[in-house]
């Protein structure tokens, strides 16, 4: 793991060290070489673990008064917010959290997609990404759901219904996973039961993730391999840590805003109704972060082909690394791929805004035109941009940017005309 | 950087859209200036005294509040009764409570412990009062429609004749702000209903403001503590922001590579 032999200065931290040798870890840690040239984008590592770890607080201490009954989880959450101490503010950190967290988790996602991070020697800390982002959505979908109002339970029994798609059996799964014959008591049970065990999964995930990426080393704007140690790197300690906790500080900021200001803004106003099964809202919508997914799901007139094209399109993203033909890792070299890149980022925010609109007329075609872009990007235009796209010539090491002034598209424009 | 923070305000804007277009469509509801609002909003105390006594004296009659107790009017941001006069409230209610050593349910007066009384025993009695329809609890109904205070508002207000060709059954009202425009409440407010104790006059639009701030701070009795706390926790997070600025600066000049 570590470059060079690490050795603790001090006799007892020899003798631990000897024996769990975590002043080693720290030691690799504190010294990791890291690009020099990483830009804010890849700040949003650290700000996913802040988010992790704030939602697994604030979360053990709600778990501490929420009550997982179906006659009683409202008014368990009322009591949170009338009466329990700070109950307001750890309950809105938790909920606008998840929001934040999602932020975070689309920005650092399509950070990797514009630089090519999934690109080997990184496809195995792309994936476990991708199982992160999947444990994540199930971990949002079923918190959402613990509140017990008018919206967890409709949307619950949405989702939950979905699983009746599949063929044969997906009735019995459907009252395998409620408990019963709707969404009730025992549904409720289980989702807290889940809700409460997935952070600790994707935990032990992020560690994973960390490991390895801590492998090759970092990805960088540049996208090219680069010597480690070297003038190209800087080790993690000062350097990178303060840089994050500037962009984290930042990033608290916004999330002060919502968590004070509006808390309610990013949640849905149906929410504040108890969970009625005898009443259905107008209109069942998921919440933001899910939608361009729903949008999907409804966009397909068939109800199973409509839960596999959901599917799909966030398992496709695992095998990501083997559609993307190019050799260049980095969209600053590839003058196609790049708008391309902006075109799917307009793609994916087009269907999260249908997928908030009731699905019908225009929405619906707009949904339908989004979705065959959305697949058509991965299936057809990456594998054949790979072979086709004339890329622009790659520095040989960041210094060499960096010397020249900023890595960035004016310069590799400049050399480009320089060579020809 | 700049271009991080061009993308993080235009995602905050598009977030904000989603959401507000996700409550279904846009009426152009009735304004008002809400002291609560903004980053200082505070409650209006007298307005939320004045609203305490249009819900008990109005609303109270058909629609229970069952997760606040008579010790939150005495609390700090809230109507801020003295904690002699909640009691008086409390005490002019009865609940039942029990069972006493010989096993037998009783009434008393309410003690400030207690919940707010309920108007009806259970929904089902009253949706039977009510020709079907249950008035919902006013606890969090602020915080349960799409247009919030300015929707309850309006509503109060919105009670007019009905446009020619729309036929009415037995019992349903036109409200113009209103999902549907039909509403089985008749008009609850009329000038002089009430008479403020403190000699406002009691006209329809003052009320309408007076309850609908004193439902707002059942929904969030915490909104002033918030508010102070969320403007406190910014302004120290703009000056640490800043000093680690400035300390990442100095540690990367170190190298020449720009942050």
């Amino acid at each position: 793991m570590s470059e060079h032999e690490y050795k603790p200065k001090s006799k007892v931290g020899q003798w631990f060290n000897d024996r769990l040798p975590l002043l080693t870890l720290a030691n690799h840690l504190t010294d990791y070489p890291t690009p020099k040239n990483l830009n804010y984008w890849w700040t949003f590592g650290g700000i996913l673990t802040f988010c992790l770890i704030t939602q697994i607080i604030t979360g053990l201490t709600l778990a501490m008064h929420y009550i997982a009954h179906a006659d009683m989880a409202f008014e368990s959450v009322e009591h949170i917010m009338r009466d329990v101490n700070y109950g307001w503010l750890i309950r809105y950190i938790h909920a606008n959290g998840a929001s934040m967290f999602f932020l975070a988790v689309y920005i650092h996602i399509f950070r990797s997609l514009f630089y090519g991070s999934y690109k080997s020697p990184r496809e195995i800390i792309w994936i476990l990404g991708i199982i992160i982002y999947l444990l994540m959505m199930a971990a949002a979908f079923m918190g959402y759901v613990l509140p017990w109002g008018q919206m967890s339970f409709w949307g619950a029994t949405v989702i939950t219904n979905l699983f009746s798609a599949i063929p044969l059996v997906g009735e019995g799964i459907v009252t395998w996973l409620w408990g019963g014959y709707s969404v009730d008591n025992p549904t409720l049970t289980r989702f807290f039961t889940l809700h409460y065990l997935i952070p600790f999964l994707i935990l032990g995930l992020v560690v994973l993730h960390i490991w390895a990426l801590h492998v090759p080393g970092n990805n960088n704007p540049v996208g090219i391999d680069i010597k480690k140690p070297s003038k190209d790197t800087v080790p993690f300690h000062p350097y990178i840590v303060i840089k994050d906790g500037f962009a984290l500080l930042m990033f608290m900021i916004v999330f002060a805003f919502f968590v004070f200001y509006s808390p309610n803004i990013l949640g849905h106003a149906d929410n504040y109704i108890e969970a009625n099964p005898m009443v259905t809202p107008a209109h069942i919508v998921p919440e933001w972060y899910l939608l361009p997914f729903y949008a999907i799901l409804r966009s397909v007139p068939d109800k199973l082909l409509g839960v596999v094209a959901m599917l799909s399109a966030i398992l496709i993203l695992a095998v990501l690394p083997w559609l993307d033909t190019s050799k260049i890792r980095s969209a600053v070299f590839r003058p196609l791929y790049r708008q391309f890149y902006w075109i799917l980022v307009a793609d994916v925010l087009i269907l999260g805004y249908v997928g908030a609109m009731p699905a019908e007329g225009l929405y619906l075609l707009i949904a339908r035109v989004a979705t065959a872009y959305y697949f058509l990007h991965f299936l057809v235009i990456l594998p054949v941009l790979g072979f086709k796209e004339k890329t622009i010539p790659i520095p040989l090491s960041i210094t060499e940017p960096v010397l020249g002034g900023n890595p960035n598209l004016a310069m590799a424009k400049q050399k480009e005309s320089k060579i020809e | 950087m700049k271009t991080f923070i061009k993308f993080c305000s235009i995602l905050g804007l598009i977030l904000s859209i989603f959401s507000q277009s996700s409550a279904a469509e846009k009426v152009d509801y009735l304004k008002t200036d809400w002291t609560f609002k903004g980053l200082f909003g505070k409650f209006d105390r007298g307005s939320l005294q004045r609203g305490y006594q249009v819900y008990t004296e109005v609303c109270a009659a058909c629609h229970s509040m069952k997760y606040l107790s008579y010790r939150n009017l005495s609390e700090k941001g809230g109507p801020e009764f003295s904690v002699e006069q909640a009691k008086a409230i409390a005490a002019s209610f009865e609940v039942i409570d029990g069972p006493n050593a010989d096993g037998e349910m009783f009434t008393r007066p309410a003690k400030l412990s207690d919940k707010f009384v309920m108007p009806y025993e259970n929904e089902k009695a009253a949706q039977a009062a009510n020709g079907g329809a249950y008035p919902p609890d006013m606890s969090v109904l602020v915080k349960a429609r799409g247009g919030g205070v300015d929707y309850i508002y309006s509503l109060l207000q919105g009670y007019e004749k009905a446009p020619d060709g729309m036929i009415l059954d037995e019992g349903v009202h036109y409200n113009k702000y209103m999902y549907g425009n039909k509403i089985k409440m008749s008009a609850p407010l009329s000038d002089g209903i009430i008479e403020y104790g403190d000699g406002t006059p009691a006209s329809v639009e003052q009320m309408s403001k007076d309850v609908t701030t004193f439902l707002m701070w059942a929904a969030e009795p915490h909104l002033e503590a918030r508010h102070r706390m969320g403007f406190k926790a910014i302004i120290y997070l703009i000056i640490l922001t800043t000093l680690v600025y400035f300390s990442m600066k100095k540690i990367w000049s170190r190298i020449e590579s720009e942050v």
